[in-house]
């Protein structure tokens, strides 16, 4: 059951939407992908997701591409004496046993040179690219832009 | 918590001695979503609520009027007479107009501020907020910016911060301190 070499996409049977698809890849867990609506292609759009290491090895997202935009970055939002900034992140680390979240207020995909606006109801690839396990391509929900995440039966656990 | 955490301590009006000025002190103009100027004699007597930030941000701002449309729903009637205001640090790209569709996706309360450099640099230096353009290869940019939520009694007195990574079921409770 760990030892899947290709991503495996698993569909609730409930009429979920994309954002509450499950994908594998080895000991990673990536689901609840999720995005809001832009105003126009000229603002950055932003990506979460939650991803889960089962596996005793650490592990790393390392970078995103997804074809919804020309420069996606990892960020992180850093609150510091009161003034928030985002900077580049290098890496998102995913440790062993561990969950990590791109969720809003901290790591983020930061979508720049929008391809086009973000409506709320569509849904784009992005693939994450992970140190050790490899690369996964997840299907991303576009929310509202007053979104705080999507509403799966399973989600913020 | 010790140190640095007392920082973060709920009830502490600020981080520093340098608290904002009473509404009825500041000396700013600035322009609404809807064209219209305002300044802050037009928010004598009532409480307000005011936030920092920019429409170009994906993360922190929507996030924040995402949170304050859910405080302002969940405060129902009580929070009509509540001035609610976002102040753009980025008047350059925040035209009125471009805030009236911002606003547009939030409750219905929350009002968009901008206006000519200055006018935006007076009103964060009476609120004793920081912004900061951060400028990005390609000539785009970003901003920097303090974001915590300012609340004032409906006397101007200054009343309390929201910080951004305060646990957000105090803010209800702060905010019906300050509405009374
Ligand atoms: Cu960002």
């Amino acid at each position: 059951m760990k030892h899947f070499l290709l991503a495996t996409t698993l569909i609730f049977s409930a009429p979920a939407a994309m954002a509450c698809e499950t994908v594998t890849i080895g000991d990673l867990t990536v689901e609840h992908a999720w995005s809001k609506a832009t105003i126009g292609a000229g603002r950055p759009g932003v990506f979460y997701v939650e991803i889960k290491n089962s596996g005793t090895t650490d592990d790393a997202l390392v970078g995103i591409t997804t074809p919804a935009a020309g420069m996606p970055m990892l960020h992180e939002t850093v609150v510091q004496d009161g003034i928030a900034s985002m900077p580049h992140a290098m890496s998102v680390p995913v440790p062993a046993g561990q969950s990590v979240q791109l969720a809003p207020g901290g790591y983020h995909g930061m979508l720049m040179e929008l391809t086009t606006a973000l409506k709320e109801g569509d849904s784009f690839p992005v693939t994450l690219s992970f140190e050790k396990s490899g690369e996964v391509t997840v299907n991303v929900d576009v929310l509202s832009l007053r979104a705080e995440g999507p509403d799966c039966a399973d989600a913020g656990q | 918590m010790l140190g640095v955490g007392a920082y973060r301590t709920r009830n502490r009006p600020a981080r520093s001695e340098v608290l904002p000025v009473p509404i009825g002190q500041m000396t700013w103009t600035l322009t609404d979503h809807q064209g219209r100027l305002v300044r802050p004699s037009n928010w004598a007597g009532r409480p307000v609520m005011v936030f920092f930030g920019f429409t170009w941000c994906p993360d922190v701002c929507p996030t924040t009027l995402s949170d304050i449309s859910l405080w302002l729903e969940e405060l129902g009637a009580d929070a009509d007479r509540l001035i609610v205001a976002l102040i753009s640090v980025d008047p350059e790209r925040d035209t009125p107009d471009v805030l009236a569709g911002y606003v547009s996706n939030f409750d219905p309360r929350i009002i968009g501020l901008t206006g000519p450099a200055d006018e935006v640099a007076q009103a964060a230096a009476d609120f004793r907020a920081t912004y900061r353009r951060v400028d990005k290869e390609g000539g785009d940019y970003t901003m920097d910016h303090t974001a915590g939520v300012f609340l004032f009694h409906p006397d101007g007195r200054f009343a309390s911060i929201i910080d951004f990574h305060e646990d957000r079921r105090f803010a209800v409770p702060k905010l019906r301190r300050t509405l009374s």
